[in-house]
């Protein structure tokens, strides 16, 4: 149990019909549950709305939400069962991540990825309460 | 002299050499370690028209990331942001 505190990242699409406080009200709901079984959320990030690439359940758009944490693997199952159970989410996917990916979102963090490319500034300061719109370089 | 001539092979127009640009892999170049699934403007260098996954021999990426390449456009696909099947996607 001591080594089994891994990275996990988490995506999860929302309907498009969900209002904002909906996806914030389903977003806490998860952090709850994750936090219930000790883990510890790294990060949260808003995409908020975005055009997907096919339709999925007949919705061509989805608000993406993002969780970065630190916990026990076992709790994965439990997370990806809520999801199943609940009806407004179109998708998800959990991904662990390396050593390379976690050095990378710290980075992202920090902002300093994607610098050279175009980039439209204002790194979020606090990311758990602000909306971060899909920008492909951050 | 004679025997020399017979060796050599001659040709009346010079043969064009096409020099191609060498390929490298850009990850090995720019040392970068981590692929993000989630951004799909950058992946979108490694699939060609159809949203397929171009191969190593055009890309030139090493075996190393063309798996971590090929794993993370596979990924962006399940999340939508990369089609599965298109026409015209650049």
């Amino acid at each position: 149990m001591a080594q089994s505190a891994k990275h996990y990242e988490t995506v999860i699409i929302f309907s498009p019909l969900l209002a904002d406080d909906d996806v914030r009200r389903e977003t806490a709901k998860l952090k709850k549950l994750l936090t219930d079984h000790e883990c510890t959320i790294v990060e949260e990030r808003y995409w908020g709305l975005r055009q997907l690439a096919y339709q999925i359940d007949g919705k061509s758009n989805g608000i993406y939400v993002i969780i970065e944490f630190q916990g026990p693997g076992h709790v994965v199952q439990k997370l990806e069962t809520e999801y199943k159970r609940n009806e407004n989410i179109l998708r998800w996917l959990t991904t662990a991540l390396d050593k390379y990916g976690i050095e990378y979102n710290e980075k992202r963090r920090k902002g300093l990825v994607g610098k050279k490319k175009t980039q439209d500034a204002t790194p979020s300061t606090n990311p758990a309460s602000s909306i971060v719109t899909t920008s492909a370089h951050e | 002299m004679s025997k020399q001539a017979s060796t050599e092979i001659k040709y009346l127009v010079a043969q064009k050499v096409v020099k191609r640009p060498k390929k490298y892999c850009r990850f090995r170049k720019y040392n970068i370690k981590y692929i993000d699934y989630k951004e799909p403007e950058f992946l979108l260098n490694f699939v060609n028209e159809q949203g397929k996954i171009l191969p190593r021999r055009i890309t030139g990426n090493s075996a190393k990331y063309q798996r971590k390449v090929a794993q993370a456009i596979k990924r962006a696909r399940q999340l939508a942001l990369l089609p599965y099947v298109t026409d015209l996607l650049k």
